[in-house]
């Protein structure tokens, strides 16, 4: 396991930077909304009174003193108070974290087991009819706006066809077409990239080896070429994950889905701002811990990607 | 590339990404690029003179015509070819004028994005060392996160306007471009042609200018068409979150969440903006895809 100690620290660092640069625009975005004492106090409070809290809210120190506050406070979790649950921001981000992983890992899934497949048939199948209408379905896919996606899967599915209920969430009904939203354009990508890594691995000189030496083509496919295509296949499913959580803020808005996306945009109406902040720090900090384990995974199969 | 010369051999990520689409023939569009750029010119004309041709005015309400599905000759005597919708507003009036703000939001985006990504991306690239790891280390983060999620957060604060939206979305692109260029300035710049040009005395940005800027033009076409099908999807999304351009003033993201409640009843006033944009993202992207294969084959592998 020469050059994995290095790769794993560089990556670590690039993931850490990346947090603290978050932080960062995140603390900026805070002072440019203004004053937040105006929001916390009746409009007739007295001066005395606005000063008190401005001084327990920290907020009369010097802004290089309030940035390091604010950055010790997020190590420690502590993102302020909602001022629309009056509970701590982090406890309310906390209780809606469950049902966007709910959804985003059953869309990651569904997108992961039907793409993979699909894309390798359209890769053996190259050329055909059959490859071409997965490829242009692909395309769509990858192109069309996920929340007028969401839109018309409601009115067809649901309204038309009343195969599913149009929001909420509840037994396994309720997933499917958020699920199916969330993952179209996961689904899309992955599936036309492992048509194009198996192409890749079925012009390599190891297949027409194995093709001359008698192999059948289902031993070519399952011993040769699927094992070669796996290292970016994985990866590439692995990433999609972490674009998933972007996504999920549209796909549970559509759907009511009552997950940290939803809360998010709801937030930003009730001007709710350590729910919008701490909201927008625990997506940053999964899709960074994501993307870090998928480079790592990428470091463990193929060890060329270490020095690179 | 022939396809006899061997291919390397054992698949890595750049390789899969490498599609192994076929070649297209020639230069001539295909006729399915060339009817899609034909609409998305159409609407384009369409935005501009649209207060000239139109004419029903896209703000102007009418009670007795609510919800009216597509006709010809509407309770009103008028036609409403896409029907109206919850305030008797004419739907294909509001889809034209909708095309205002996502092509102008789109392309001024593209152009913010293009500037600063491009700048970047060619500092980064011709002076290389600590500004490039800087340039560079601030892309990696910005792609290492939601950018969606910030510019929610931003114009939240902000509040949404024409600029806020431009500047939001524009700066959510630069980082297309900037890593593109600086991978193909850094092949430039130990060409001849540069070299015989430094040793000549020509200055950094003369250099750059003169003799780097029109051999990487291609690709900055190929990326700010794709940027721009990005953004005119960011655009409409954000509107749809009722974070873009406000209503009464038509944008295709919040037409289509006005008429989510009428799903049932008038599924014309979510479905024909969303139709249109769907197919104006469609378009562009393919065609940003096909001048990639003409202008630029070696940009498969980004």
């Amino acid at each position: 396991m020469r050059g994995l100690l290095p790769f794993l620290s560089q990556r670590l660092l690039r993931a850490l930077i990346a947090l603290w640069l978050v932080s960062t625009v995140v603390f900026v975005v805070m002072r440019l909304s203004g004053d937040p004492v105006p929001l916390l106090l009746p409009p007739d409070a007295p001066t005395s009174e606005i000063m008190r809290v401005r001084k327990d809210l920290g907020l009369d120190r010097p802004l290089p003193v309030q940035y390091a506050v604010f950055l010790k406070n997020i190590v420690r979790g502590d993102f302020g108070r909602s001022l629309h649950f009056r509970e701590p921001a982090f406890s309310v981000v906390r209780g809606y974290l469950g049902a966007t992983l709910e959804l985003g890992l059953t869309a990651f899934f569904f997108a992961a087991l039907v793409a993979v497949p699909v894309g390798l048939l359209s890769a053996m199948k190259r050329n055909t009819l059959l490859d071409q209408a997965a490829m242009g379905v692909a395309l769509i896919g990858q192109s069309a706006p996920t929340f007028f996606l969401g839109i018309l899967f409601i009115l067809l599915l649901s309204l038309k066809a009343d195969l599913f209920p149009t929001s909420g969430r509840g037994d396994w009904k309720n997933l499917v077409l958020p699920a199916m939203t969330l993952g179209a354009f996961a689904m899309a990508s992955i599936a036309r990239l492992t048509r194009s890594a198996v192409l890749e691995v079925l012009r390599a000189d190891y297949i027409r080896t194995a093709r001359a030496k008698g192999l059948g083509e289902a031993m070519v496919v399952a011993k040769h070429t699927l094992r070669n295509a796996a290292i970016p296949i994985v990866t590439i499913t692995a990433l999609q994950f972490g674009t998933l959580l972007g996504g999920a803020v549209v796909t549970e808005t559509v759907f009511s889905w009552p997950g940290i996306g939803r809360l998010a945009v709801q937030s930003i109406y009730n001007r709710d701002y350590p729910v919008v902040q701490c909201t927008v720090f625990i997506a940053a900090v999964l899709f960074i811990v994501i993307n870090f384990v998928v480079d790592l995974l990428y470091g463990f199969l193929d060890p060329r990607a270490r020095t690179g | 590339m022939a396809s006899s010369i061997p291919a390397p051999a054992p698949a890595d990520l750049g390789a899969a990404i490498v599609e192994a689409m076929p070649r297209p023939r020639g230069r001539r569009a295909p006729w399915l690029i060339r009817l899609g750029v034909g609409f998305v010119l159409l609407l384009a004309v369409g935005a501009v003179v649209a207060p000239w041709v139109l004419p029903l005015d896209p703000e102007r309400q009418s009670l007795r015509s609510r919800l009216k599905p597509p006709t010809l000759e509407g309770a009103d005597g008028r036609a409403h070819l896409l029907g109206t919708d919850h305030l008797g507003r004419d739907v294909l009036t509001r889809v034209v004028y909708g095309s205002r703000v996502s092509l102008v939001i789109g392309l001024a985006a593209v152009l913010v994005g293009g500037l600063i990504g491009s700048s970047l991306g060619l500092l980064a690239g011709y002076r290389g060392g600590r500004i490039d790891g800087i340039i560079m280390t601030v892309a990696d983060a910005q792609l290492a996160f939601p950018f969606i999620l910030l510019a929610i957060g931003i114009i939240a604060v902000l509040g949404p306007s024409f600029p806020t939206l431009i500047v939001v979305i524009g700066l959510s692109g630069w980082v297309s471009y900037a890593r593109i260029l600086r991978a193909q300035v850094l092949v430039l710049r130990s060409r001849e042609f540069v070299e015989a040009s430094q040793a000549l005395g020509g200055s950094p940005v003369r250099i750059i200018l003169q003799h780097i800027l029109p051999n990487v033009l291609a690709s900055l076409v190929v990326v700010a068409t794709l940027e721009l099908a990005r953004s005119i999807v960011v655009e409409a999304t954000l509107s749809f979150l009722g974070l873009g351009i406000q209503p009464p003033t038509p944008s295709w993201g919040g037409m289509i969440q006005e008429g989510r409640d009428y799903l049932d009843s008038a599924w014309w006033i979510s479905t024909a903006p969303g139709i249109v944009l769907m197919i104006t993202s469609i378009v562009i992207s393919r065609t940003g895809d096909w001048l990639r294969d003409v202008l630029d084959p070696t940009l498969r592998g980004e």
